[in-house]
C-alpha cells in the first residue's frame, strides 16, 4: 500500500491497545513487531524492505556512490509548511542533490519518547511516505528505540542515504572560481523564522511556512542538462551566510553578495527585524545555492525557473579573488561589508 | 513596517547626506554615538566608507550586555545554579562571561535558564511553576526599563509571590557625564540614542549640551537615521552652536513618553552603578523603590556583594569610553573573538568589539 492522503488519516493500531508509544514498542517483541507490520510496512512498502533481515541487501549500482546521515530534533515536530518526518526526507535527499547524486535508498532510526501520542507518530510516518514517494527514494531499512519519558523529546529521526553520482559530474565546494556566478532558487530564512515564530507563539500578518522541499528533480534535470556546475550546497544550519563561508574558505576564492537581489519574503523580512536576526543566518530546507561559470548562468536559470521549487531563482552574487576566503556583501545603500560565519548558535533545535 | 524601513536603507537618501555632509565640512571632527544598536548599524552598513575621512566615528558605553558588572554576573549564575530558581533574561545576556563562567554554562548543567522576548513572559513563567522561584535578570537602558517596572507592577497586581528581579538598568545621561568630565575626552559631539530619548524626551540632554557647550543630536538606527545624525552634528559643529537637535522626530517628542516615564518613577529610583570596565558612575542605575522592594532578588536570595576580577587583557573600558577602537586591543580577533570572548563587547550584537569583528575588513589571520 502507498498512502494515500485522502484515505491514510487513521493510524492502523487499535486505539483499544495503546494510544501512546510504550517502551515495549522498542523492545523487539510483540509491541515492536505490531508496530513494524501495522505502521511501517504498508506504509514504507518495498521489496527491500520485506526482506526480513537484518539488513537491507541491495543490488549493485554502476558508478560513484554518494552516502550522507542527517539527525532529526526539530522543536516543534509540527510546524507551518511540515513536520520533522517530511524534513528529515527531504533533508536526506537535498544532501545527496547538493552531491551531484540521484538519491536512491534512506534509512530510517527513530527514537521515540515514552508516552508520544501514536496518532502523532502515524501523522509522521505518513508524511515520511509521501515525502519519500514524491522525491523518488525507498526506504529500504530502519529502526525504532524507546527511551523513558523525559529522557528524549517527543520523537528523533536519524536517516542516512545512499544516491548514485551522475556520470560526467564533478562537483565540489572546491571547485567555485573567479567569475563564477552564485544562483539561489528562492527566498531565504523561511524555515527557520516558521520554526522560531511556532516555538516563541509570536504571530504576523500571514503565517510563515518553512521552505522543506526535495530539490532533486530540478537538480537533477540541471546536472544532465549542465554538468559543467561547479559547486551546488543546501543553505540549511547557518543559512547562506554559512554555507558561502564555508565554500569561501574550501575554494580560497571571495564571494560578493548584493543585498539588493536577496530574495526576502516580507514576513520574515519582518519577523527578524522584531527578533533582531538576520534573514543570512537563518535556516533553509529547499533552498540551494549553485555556483557555476557566469556564461552558463541564464541556461541554467531558465532550467530552474521551470521547476515550481526554482521559480524564483536569481543570480545573487559573483565569485572573485580580491579576497580570498571572505564573504563580502555590498549593502543597499552602497558600501561593503563582511558578512562572517556566525559565533555561537543563533536559533537551536531548528532541524 | 517594512516599506517604511526601506526609506531609511534608500542608497539615494544616503548619497545626498555623504554629499551634503562633504560640503559642510572644513575640519576633522570626533563624534561619539552613545547606543550600542547605533554601533551595529554603523559595522553593518559600513558607514565609515562612506563618510569623509575627517569624521571620526567612536562608540560609546550604550551596550547594556556589556556595562553589566561582572559581580552581577556572577549572582545570576549563583542563582541560575539553584535547583529551586528559574533565571530569565534576554537572549544576549546568556552568553556575557562572568568571572567563571556564562549563564549558557550554566544551563547547560541543568541550572533553568530561559531567555525570553519580553519581561511579561517571565511573569507567565512564574505563573506556571508556582513551585518554583522566577528571577527575572533585568538588563537595559531608559528604553527596557519601563518594560521591567511594568513586570514588577503586575506582580504585586497579580499578587505573585515567586517572582523577582535581579535589576541591571543604566541611565544615559549620567554616563555622558562622566564621559565629558574625563578630561582625556576627544568627543567632539554625541549621536543620544532614539529610543532612549523616546522614552525620556530630550530635557536631560538640553541641560548636558548647555553645561558642556557640546552638540548632543538625538538619532535612529537605520543607515539613513545616522546618517542624517551626523549631518546635523557637523553643522551645529561648524557653526560652534552647542545645543540639542532632534534627527528623530518620526519616534521622539520632546516630552518623551509621560506613562513610561510615570510607572519608571514608581518602580525604579536613581543609584549609584558600577559600569563594567569603567567604574562606579553616581545614580547612573536604577533600583526598586520602597514600595516594590520585596520584588529584589538580590535581596530575596541575600546575595554576596562580592567583587571579581576582569582579564588582564581586555582593554573594555577604554573601548567602551571611545578612548580606543577594538582592533587597537592586542587580544580583539586572536585572543578574544565571539566565541571566546574576554570581554562583554565581544558578546553582544550590539557590542563594538563583536560588530568589529563581524563586519569589518581587519586582518585576522
Amino acid at each position: 500500500m502507498n498512502p494515500d492522503p485522502k484515505q491514510g488519516l487513521q493510524c492502523p493500531i487499535p486505539k483499544s491497545d495503546y494510544k501512546n508509544v510504550l517502551l515495549a514498542h522498542g523492545g523487539g517483541g510483540k509491541l515492536t513487531k505490531q508496530l513494524i507490520d501495522q505502521m511501517f510496512y504498508p506504509c514504507f512498502e518495498n521489496v527491500f524492505l520485506r526482506q526480513g533481515h537484518d539488513g537491507s541487501i541491495l543490488p549493485p549500482i554502476e558508478g560513484k556512490l554518494a552516502m550522507t546521515t542527517d539527525s532529526f530534533v526539530v522543536d516543534p515536530i509540527f510546524f507551518p509548511g511540515g513536520d520533522i518526518g517530511e524534513l528529515a526526507v527531504n533533508g536526506t535527499v537535498n544532501d545527496l542533490t547538493c552531491c551531484g547524486a540521484e538519491a536512491l535508498y534512506i534509512s530510517l532510526a527513530f527514537i521515540l519518547e515514552e508516552g508520544f501520542p501514536l496518532d502523532d507518530l502515524w501523522k509522521i510516518v505518513q508524511s515520511i511516505a509521501l515525502s519519500a514517494n514524491r522525491a523518488g527514494i525507498k526506504i529500504v531499512t530502519g529502526d525504532t528505540k524507546v527511551v523513558e519519558k523525559g529522557k528524549g523529546d517527543k520523537i528523533y529521526i536519524n536517516t542516512t542515504g545512499i544516491g548514485r553520482i551522475l556520470p560526467g559530474l564533478d562537483i565540489a565546494p572546491q571547485h567555485c572560481r573567479e567569475g563564477d556566478a552564485v544562483i539561489i532558487n528562492g527566498t531565504i530564512g523561511d524555515h527557520g523564522i516558521a520554526i522560531m515564530t511556532e516555538r516563541e507563539g509570536l504571530t504576523f500578518e500571514s503565517t510563515i511556512k518553512s521552505d522543506t522541499l526535495a530539490l532533486n528533480t530540478m537538480m537533477l534535470e540541471v546536472f544532465r542538462k549542465k554538468p559543467g556546475i561547479h559547486v551546488v550546497r543546501d543553505p540549511t544550519r547557518g543559512g547562506v551566510a554559512s554555507a558561502l563561508n564555508e565554500i569561501c574558505l574550501s575554494s580560497d576564492t571571495g564571494i560578493r553578495l548584493v543585498e539588493e537581489k536577496l530574495p526576502i519574503n516580507d514576513g520574515v523580512r519582518g519577523a527578524c527585524e522584531v527578533m533582531g536576526l538576520d534573514p543570512l543566518y537563518v535556516a533553509n530546507e529547499g533552498k540551494v545555492l549553485v555556483i557555476l561559470p557566469e556564461n552558463e548562468a541564464d541556461e541554467v536559470l531558465s532550467i530552474m525557473r521551470a521547476f515550481d521549487a526554482g521559480s524564483q531563482s536569481r543570480i545573487i552574487g559573483s565569485v572573485n579573488g580580491k579576497h580570498p576566503g571572505i564573504l563580502h556583501m555590498q549593502t543597499t545603500i552602497g558600501s561593503t561589508r563582511i558578512v562572517d560565519m556566525i559565533s555561537g548558535e543563533q536559533l537551536p533545535r531548528i532541524c | 513596517m517594512l516599506k517604511h524601513l526601506d526609506e531609511y536603507r534608500d542608497k539615494r537618501l544616503a548619497e545626498n547626506l555623504v554629499r551634503s555632509i562633504e560640503s559642510t565640512l572644513t575640519r576633522p571632527w570626533t563624534i561619539m554615538e552613545i547606543c550600542g544598536g547605533q554601533t551595529h548599524s554603523i559595522m553593518r552598513y559600513n558607514l565609515q566608507e562612506l563618510l569623509p575621512n575627517e569624521i571620526s566615528l567612536i562608540h560609546g558605553p550604550g551596550c547594556p550586555v556589556c556595562v553589566t558588572p561582572i559581580e552581577l554576573i556572577d549572582q545570576a549564575v549563583e542563582l541560575g545554579r539553584q535547583t529551586d530558581v528559574i533565571l530569565v533574561s534576554f537572549g544576549d545576556m546568556l552568553r556575557v562571561p562572568g568571572s567563571k563562567e556564562d549563564l549558557l554554562s550554566v544551563k547547560a548543567q541543568g541550572g533553568e535558564v530561559k531567555m525570553v522576548y519580553a519581561p511579561l513572559d517571565a511573569l507567565e513563567i512564574a505563573e506556571k511553576n508556582p513551585e518554583k522561584e522566577v528571577v527575572f535578570f533585568g538588563v537595559g537602558f531608559e528604553t527596557t526599563a519601563p518594560a521591567v517596572a511594568l513586570a514588577v507592577k503586575q506582580a504585586q497586581i497579580r499578587g505573585l509571590e515567586n517572582f523577582s528581579v535581579l535589576v541591571s538598568h543604566v541611565l544615559v545621561p549620567p554616563a555622558i557625564k562622566a564621559l565629558l568630565e574625563d578630561k582625556q575626552n576627544r568627543i567632539d559631539g554625541f549621536l543620544a540614542a532614539g529610543h532612549v530619548c523616546t522614552i525620556m524626551g530630550t530635557a536631560e540632554y538640553i541641560s548636558l549640551a548647555e553645561s558642556y557647550q557640546i552638540p548632543i543630536v538625538v538619532t535612529g538606527f537605520e543607515p539613513v537615521d545616522i546618517l542624517l545624525g551626523i549631518q546635523k552634528c557637523i553643522i551645529l559643529l561648524e557653526q560652534n552652536h552647542p545645543g540639542v537637535e532632534n534627527a528623530y522626530p518620526r519616534s521622539v517628542k520632546p516630552e518623551g513618553n509621560p506613562a513610561a516615564k510615570k510607572i519608571l518613577k514608581e518602580v525604579f529610583t536613581p543609584v549609584d552603578r558600577r559600569w563594567r570596565g569603567i567604574g562606579t558612575i553616581p545614580q547612573s542605575g536604577l533600583k526598586l523603590t520602597a514600595a516594590y522592594q520585596k520584588f529584589d532578588a538580590s535581596a530575596r536570595f541575600r546575595l554576596q556583594h562580592t567583587t571579581a576580577e576582569e582579564p588582564e587583557l581586555c582593554l573594555a573600558g577604554e573601548i567602551l569610553t571611545g578612548r580606543k577602537k577594538p582592533p587597537d586591543c592586542p587580544a580583539f580577533g586572536n585572543q578574544c573573538k565571539p566565541d571566546n570572548p574576554l570581554g562583554a563587547p565581544m558578546v553582544s550584537s550590539e557590542g563594538a568589539c563583536a560588530a568589529y569583528y563581524r563586519y569589518q575588513k581587519t586582518d585576522r589571520s
